[in-house]
Formats: C-alpha cells, sequence, structure tokens
C-alpha cells in the first residue's frame, strides 16, 4: 500500500502547523538567558518599542503550576528567579507584526547575575558545585548477574577502554512550532508539530490547573521528530497557549532553525568505560560497564534514557557475568532528550567498538569473537531476562557478509591499503534493540486504540499515534483492514486529537506498529466478530457486505465501536526494585556492515556501502520498513562522521546548518536493507519494532571499519577530519 | 529601518498566472509565496539556503526563496509545487508516491522541483547526476535512497512511455 497521506505531500497540499493561519492572529516569542546558571535581578524594556502594544507573559502570569509535566517537576516553563542553562525561556512577547516582534526581543536586557556552572560529566560528578538534587545525579541503575569481581585476576586477557559519543541535534526539517487558543469559555486549545499529543495535554493540565476536558491538543503533519518532538513540544505548547490566554487571541510560535538547534533536545552526550575478561578460546567471562550520560540542568527524560541504554550496554552476548552501572548527570547544558534510539546507540557504539579492540588483544578476528559469544535462543540477557525468540545472530552476520563480501574485500583491503593514500576498510557491529517502553511501562500506559464505524459506510482507527513520516497511518491502515477482512482504502486515520483519540502512549520507543498496532489489530478483530455474531454480516463477506452490515447494525443497535486496552502478557515479569527481568517484550536483532575509504591525505572519510540485516519479524509494509531502515542509516552516519555540536560555557555555538553538518545525498552510500522475517507471536500480523534500530549499529560499523582502514583506535564519535587526524599522528608515531 | 522602505509592487507569473505582489523589496520571496498567495507548499527549513526546503524555480532555475528578495522577481516566472500538477500529478510525484520517496514530506516539496529542474537538464540523469542534481536538498527522513530510487523508476518509466 501506498503512503495513506502521501497525495498531499507530494502536491504541498499537507498542512503543517507553520501553513496556517487563524483570524487576528498574533505571533509569539521566547526571551531566553544569555547565560548557562545565574540569578535574575532585572529585566529591561529597552526604548524606542512600543511596549503597549505587546502581551508579556512571566513566571507570574502562569495560572496553575511553574512547571512542564513530565516525570517529575523539575523544569519551569518559565525560568522565575534562578536560571539553570543558557537559552532557558525567561519571558514570552506576542505581536501581530512578526518582524517587529525579533526587534522587541532584542531590546529586552535580562540582568543576570553569574552563578557558577557545569558544564562536562567529570565536574558535575566531582561535585565542587551542585547544580541538581543533592548530588548532580539524576539516576542511576545497576545490573549485575554473576560476579565479575572474581575474575579480573585468573583470566588469561583483560580489555579496558573508554568510549565517548558527543551530542546529536535531531534536525528535522521542520522546526519546532505550535499554535495556541484560550479563554475562560472554551479552555485551552493547541495545534503543533508533535509526537505525543498526551503529553502535552498532561503538561498544559497542570500549567493551568485546568480539568482535563478543558484542555485539548491536535497534531497537525509533522515534518519530521525522531524523539525531538517528543517532550519539548510541552514546553512551546505551554508557551503559545500562556500568549494565547493573557492575549486573549490565537497565538502561533515557530521557531527558526537558529533558536530551534540552540534552545531545544539532543541526544545525550556519553561516556562508557569498558573492562572484559577473555578466556584463551575467545570465550567473555565478565563485562563491567560503566556508562554515563549527560542530561543537561533538568531531568526531562534523562531517567528513562539511562534505562534503555544500559539494558542495551550488554549486547546481544552471553556472559555469564556482568556487571552495568549507569548514571545520568547533571550540567548546565539545555536539557537533553529523546532522540531515536534513547541512549541504546550510545552504549551499543561504545560496546561495539569495545568488541573490536577485545578481538585483536585475543588475536582473534572480530566476526570470530563474536560467533564465540553471540546469544542464542534461551540464554539469559544480563538483567535476567530469558531469550525465547528464534535469535540467530549467526545466521543474520553470515547473510550481512555474502551481501557485502566481507571476507575477500577485509583481505583485499588490508593488501591494498599498504603504500596507498586513500585507504580502505569494512567494519561491523552486532546489535539487538527492544521494543516497546521499557520494563513495566507498557503496564503503567495502558494504552487504548478503538475502531469505528460510520453510518457512511467506512472505518475509523482512533488512536493517539501521531504520524511524522514514519508510516503511522499506512501500517493502522493495512492492520485495520486485514483484521476486519476489507480494502484498506475503506479506512480511515482519525486525525490524533485529545478530543477525539484515547490515549495509546507517546510515539517512541519504536512502540507504535507494535504495541498499538497490535491494538487497532484486536479491536478490528472484535468489532468483525460483532458484525459476524449479530448475522448482519456473513462468513465470505468482501468490502461493500462488510459496509452495507455496519451500516445496518448502526441502524439496528446504534454506534459500533470497538476499544481495546493494552494488556500485559502474563509471562512477562519485570521488577522495577531489582531492576531485574523482562525488559521488552520483543528484539529486533541485527548485524549492519559499513565499507569506507579514507584519505589520508585530508582525513575525511567516506561511506561507500553499507548494508543492513535485521529480523524484525514480519514486515507489515515493504517500501516503509526498507525507508525506516536507510533513513536511520543515514542519521547513524551523521552521528558517525559529520554532527559535531560545538559548545561553549554551555551554548551550542554551531545552530546553523551551515556549520552544523548532516548528511547530503553526496554523502551517503548505496544503503542495502535486508529483512529476515520470522513472525512474531504477539506483534500484529506478527511484526516487531524497528523505527528505532539503525541509530543503534551505523555508527560501530563505520568506526570499526575506520579502525580497519587506517589503524586509528577511534574512541569518539563523530570522528570528523580534525578528530581523525589526530588520531593517526599516533598510528604513525 | 524597516518604517523607511517603501512597499512595492512586483509583476511576474506564478504557477502560469499572472500575479502582482506588494511588498518591501528585501521581503523574503518565500514570504511572499506564502502569505500573500496562500501558496504554503514551500516550507522554511533554515532560512539560510542550505536545506532546500523553499526551492522554487525561478524562470527554469532552481533558487532557494529564502534567498530571494522579491524585488528580484520582476518579469520572472515562477513554478511552486502547487503549479506542478494538472488534473493528474506529475510523474515525479506519481514517482515520489509509489517508491517511498517521501517520509514526513517536509523537504518534498524543494525536492520534486529540484528533481523536475535536474530532469530538465539531465532527462537520462546517472546515479551520480541525480546525487549531485539533490545535494542542496537536505532530507532527514529518508536517507535519500528512496529518493534515489523514486527519480530513476520515474526515468525508466517515462522511456517505457515514450
Amino acid at each position: 500500500m501506498q503512503r495513506k497521506e502521501g497525495r498531499g505531500k507530494v502536491t504541498g497540499a499537507a498542512q503543517y502547523i507553520d501553513d496556517l493561519t487563524f483570524p487576528d492572529m498574533l505571533h509569539g516569542i521566547t526571551v531566553r538567558s544569555p547565560i548557562a546558571r545565574g540569578r535574575i535581578r532585572a529585566i529591561h524594556f529597552g526604548d524606542d518599542i512600543p511596549w503597549d502594544e505587546f502581551t508579556i507573559v512571566r513566571a507570574k502570569d502562569i495560572p496553575g503550576k511553574n512547571c512542564i509535566a513530565l516525570i517529575i517537576d523539575d523544569q519551569p516553563c518559565l525560568a522565575d528567579q534562578i536560571v539553570n542553562h543558557a537559552e532557558e525561556p525567561i519571558l514570552l512577547l506576542a505581536h501581530p507584526d512578526k518582524y517587529l516582534l525579533e526587534e522587541a526581543r532584542r531590546a529586552v536586557q535580562i540582568d543576570i547575575e553569574p552563578l557558577p556552572a557545569v558544564f562536562t560529566m567529570e565536574d558535575s560528578l566531582a561535585r565542587n558545585e551542585i547544580v541538581w538534587g543533592r548530588d548532580n545525579v539524576f539516576k542511576s541503575f545497576l545490573i549485575e548477574k554473576g560476579n565479575v569481581d572474581n575474575l579480573w585476576a585468573s583470566a588469561d586477557l583483560v580489555v579496558e577502554g573508554e568510549y565517548e559519543t558527543g551530542a546529536q541535534e535531531q534536525l528535522y526539517i521542520e522546526p519546532q512550532g505550535m499554535i495556541a487558543r484560550a479563554s475562560e469559555a472554551e479552555g485551552v486549545t493547541v495545534w503543533g508539530s508533535l509526537q505525543c499529543p498526551y503529553y502535552v495535554h498532561k503538561a498544559l493540565v497542570q500549567l493551568f490547573g485546568f480539568p482535563k476536558e478543558r484542555i485539548r491538543v491536535v497534531q497537525t503533519e509533522t515534518g519530521g521528530g525522531f524523539g525531538g518532538k517528543e517532550e519539548y513540544p510541552s514546553m512551546l505548547a505551554a508557551h503559545a497557549s500562556l500568549l494565547a490566554w493573557k492575549s486573549g487571541k490565537a497565538v502561533k510560535m515557530i521557531y527558526d532553525r537558529a533558536e530551534d538547534m540552540v534552545a531545544t533536545t539532543k541526544r545525550h552526550p556519553s561516556r562508557t568505560h569498558h573492562r572484559t575478561a577473555v578466556s584463551r578460546d575467545g570465550k567473555i567471562l565478565a563485562m563491567d560497564i560503566d556508562y554515563m550520560i549527560d542530561g543537561g540542568a533538568y531531568e526531562t527524560l534523562s531517567p528513562v534514557v539511562l534505562s534503555r541504554g544500559t539494558i542495551h550496554a550488554a549486547g546481544p552476548y552471553s556472559c555469564p557475568n556482568v556487571r552495568v552501572r549507569s548514571r545520568a548527570v547533571a550540567t548546565n547544558a539545555p536539557p537533553h532528550g529523546a532522540f531515536r534510539g534513547f541512549g541504546a546507540p550510545q552504549s551499543v557504539f561504545s560496546l561495539e567498538r569495545h568488541l573490536d579492540r577485545v578481538a585483536e588483544a585475543a588475536g582473534l578476528t572480530p566476526d570470530e569473537l563474536r560467533r564465540r559469544n553471540f546469544l542464542r535462543e534461551g540464554d539469559t540477557l544480563a538483567f535476567g531476562q530469558i531469550v525465547y525468540e528464534k535469535v540467530d545472530m549467526q545466521r543474520l552476520m553470515g547473510r550481512a557478509f555474502e551481501m557485502t563480501d566481507y571476507y575477500a574485500k577485509r583481505t583485499r583491503f588490508e593488501n591494498e591499503n599498504a603504500g596507498s593514500l586513500i585507504k580502505k576498510g569494512i567494519g561491523f557491529a552486532a546489535f539487538l534493540h527492544g521494543a516497546g517502553f521499557t520494563g513495566s511501562g507498557e503496564e503503567y500506559l495502558a494504552s487504548e486504540a478503538a475502531l469505528e464505524a460510520t453510518p457512511e459506510g467506512r472505518v475509523r482507527v482512533l488512536a493517539g499515534s501521531t504520524e511524522m513520516g514514519q508510516g503511522t497511518k499506512t501500517i493502522f491502515t493495512q492492520i485495520a483492514a486485514e483484521a476486519l477482512g476489507i480494502e484498506c482504502d475503506r479506512i480511515d486515520i482519525v486525525q490524533p486529537d485529545t478530543a477525539d483519540v484515547p490515549n495509546s502512549g507517546p510515539t517512541v520507543a519504536s512502540r507504535t506498529a507494535m504495541i498499538v498496532g497490535r491494538l487497532v489489530e484486536s479491536a478490528g478483530r472484535a468489532l468483525r466478530e460483532t458484525l459476524l455474531r449479530s448475522e448482519l454480516l456473513k462468513p465470505g463477506y468482501d468490502s461493500t457486505a462488510f459496509l452495507g452490515a455496519c451500516r445496518l447494525y448502526i441502524d439496528r443497535f446504534g454506534p459500533l465501536r470497538s476499544s481495546v486496552k493494552y494488556e500485559h502478557p502474563r509471562d512477562l515479569h519485570w521488577d522495577d526494585e531489582k531492576y531485574q527481568g523482562d525488559a521488552y517484550s520483543a528484539y529486533a536483532w541485527a548485524i549492519y556492515v559499513a565499507e569506507v575509504s579514507v584519505d589520508m591525505r585530508t582525513a575525511e572519510v567516506h561511506v561507500d556501502d553499507f548494508v543492513a540485516v535485521q529480523e524484525v519479524g514480519k514486515v507489515i509494509n515493504p517500501v516503509l520498513a526498507a525507508g525506516q531502515i536507510e533513513g536511520g542509516v543515514a542519521q547513524g552516519i551523521g552521528l558517525a562522521l559529520y554532527e559535531n555540536v560545538v559548545w561553549q560555557q554551555g551554548r551550542m555555538l554551531n545552530g546553523q546548518m551551515t556549520n552544523y553538518i548532516m548528511p547530503t545525498s553526496m554523502d551517503v552510500p548505496p544503503i542495502r536493507v535486508f529483512f529476515e522475517e520470522i513472525p512474531y507471536g504477539r506483534g500484529p500480523a506478527g511484526a516487531k519494532g524497528i523505527g528505532e534500530l539503525p541509530l543503534d549499529g551505523t555508527a560501530p560499523a563505520i568506526a570499526n571499519a575506520i579502525a580497519h582502514a587506517t589503524g586509528a583506535d577511534i574512541r569518539r564519535i563523530p570522528v570528523t577530519p580534525e578528530v581523525l587526524l589526530e588520531m593517526l599522528e599516533h598510528v604513525h608515531a | 529601518m524597516r518604517d523607511l522602505a517603501r512597499k512595492i509592487r512586483v509583476s511576474c507569473r506564478v504557477n502560469g498566472r499572472a500575479a502582482v505582489l506588494e511588498a518591501y523589496p528585501m521581503a523574503r520571496l518565500l514570504d511572499v509565496l506564502r502569505e500573500q498567495l496562500c501558496l504554503t507548499g514551500t516550507k522554511e527549513g533554515c532560512g539560510e539556503g542550505e536545506c532546500g526546503a523553499c526551492s522554487v524555480e525561478m524562470d527554469g532555475a532552481l533558487v532557494n526563496s529564502c534567498l530571494v528578495p522579491v524585488l528580484q522577481a520582476e518579469g520572472t516566472e515562477i513554478l511552486t509545487i502547487e503549479g506542478l500538477a494538472g488534473k493528474r500529478l506529475h510523474p515525479i510525484q506519481q514517482a515520489f508516491l509509489a517508491y517511498g520517496g517521501a517520509q514526513c514530506g517536509i523537504c518534498t516539496p524543494g525536492m520534486i522541483l529540484a528533481v523536475v529542474n535536474l530532469l530538465a537538464r539531465h532527462p537520462k540523469p546517472t546515479e551520480a547526476e541525480i546525487r549531485e542534481g539533490l545535494a542542496g536538498n537536505l532530507c532527514r527522513c529518508t536517507g535519500y535512497t528512496k529518493i534515489f530510487e523514486s527519480v530513476l523508476q520515474a526515468c525508466r518509466e517515462s522511456e517505457r512511455g515514450s
């Protein structure tokens, strides 16, 4: 099936938030902190601006609680006395003329008495300055399996290493945007570019202190999210709503690119230390992993990002003794947040780069080391989950190596590189990615979805899951059509609007197709069952008969609607206290292979070929599924090679597309995607989650290929030419 | 200063129709198209000529409309995404639909115009020519793979058709 909403997108008719205009609408703008930490002393409004024409909102104008509700209430909507990061919002302005508004923003001077700030994870842990809570630590986890400490002395080989990843900007091409309308009579309504309508809803309920039904959140066509529109839209919706509430008019707020880049969330920077004990025959005996992420100034989603990163840190390997310690620490950077992969790309990069180094130290090839340690069906993961899936990493690796001609190339490159200015390398990564919320997350979410037949003879899917390019509308249409036994063109997907659709949980965590899609499938089966039982529908029906039966049913019995709520599988258990158990109901398994060439004069790296082999259950839509992997691989190439956030005193210096570089059409190799399909019993039509997976394995495959090409001991991404040049000097020395 | 500038009238043709635009001379063509003509298919991604989401054709050349002051539009022929399809979709639009060239859709109007512009210059482009022709249009969703495929398939189908 072709993309459901595709026609509007290829003709330019699709309406994104900036394409909408309301009568008498104002524009809104944010005045932000110029420094990372300090005490607000005074706010000066400069001359030459007709301030009486402006709506001005400060913290004291907030009707309810001054915070953005998410996990804990630590992030203010508007800084009141203290600022904790650069670009923290302090003041909001609205005016009909957006050009005058920009002049007004520049005319506001905020006088802040600086306080000492913390900019690195090391300084945060040193605790010379406490910038959050009692100890600068948002969250820590400990996973223990067996006893790692018994092995260091007796092991044949112990390999250590430390690995770092930088911040990464989501860089959706549509910047954040929101329109709000608010009044005593109507309550608050926001329209916007967002992933999670019910997150925004929850934040506005608390901000205004209104009952739930007085807040309405509508998603407009969303031009990419990748996690960047998971939690931040709650902030922007809050700002637009406050201006709308005070002015009594509709207020539109659209960030320009620079504001979007410097002020909104990014992927958490990370540092991971590995210590690994290996036997003479290449068995990994113990893995001791210390994983740390920089959460920025407020907690936001850091505990859950940390959780996913922690659980993925030991990879798809069977090892009797594992310890993973992890911490999310506070700094005075803008809060880091959700970005596709959610902590896993960081810890997977560290592990897969480390294992290539372990292999080298053990005198084994990278593939042989993995082969001797791959997890198999029935093995237990570090956090106590027994894997009952038919996992076969060797088979995936075999297929990936066959598609890339891995062995022949590895040998050929090694022979040809000597004396060549362009050195070639091939590397790979092996990894898993859990789909759905971690641990007991899905149980707490208790998501809902519904199907409804209309008197006009159509079936509507009601879910809070958003379309942001990944294909929600198409996938839900296919799943519903299949479950009902009718044609796809008889299905409508209701635009997520909290006044219409149930809370299906957030559109994150590779959960939309697998978790919410399953609810859609169940609702479809129940609706079909209802019709069959009523005998208005006879087996062997076609679409026309089905919809005719719906009409008859509605005439006779009233509304025909089937609503389904998530039920956690009874055999899956997670213990939040011990942080042990079945972390995810299903995993995707993958081997990614990258081929690179490195120009030794300029230290530029080009990815020449990329093969992604994965087992993701049954593929529902091959074009969309491959599109997810290809796009994720391109983002992973950016993470590995180009996307470097330059920080100075907690501010992003390169907040422009001119100097923050994402891959262009010239930079991506042919990305060849292969699926192994083993139907997953609990997924809709046998499908597992797919969205985040490609971010995990791309960067380490590329880093391993660079190491193979050059001998450089890559420990940190992105591997920009500057970084690589320095490393190459060590190789030659 | 803004208030010293006078609005000017700019006559041009947009999507085959005569248009008279009234705007400050340095107003961005992007804003004038979107706000005065309500042609919101042209998108703003960066405002600095990097992303290409605002691409339109001006006298047959692909331009970033965020970098074009409206005074330069005098007497020109402008094509936006809204002017591409007749009763049926343009073959490139059709190919993007069929082969997954559009995901979130925000780069799509600019990308499709870049393809149309490329094919006018290279009716049978090589993969290298496609890559180069689209290098000014950023896409964060697709990794470009399905965009290349959409272009190649559209070319193949037009060969079969001709």
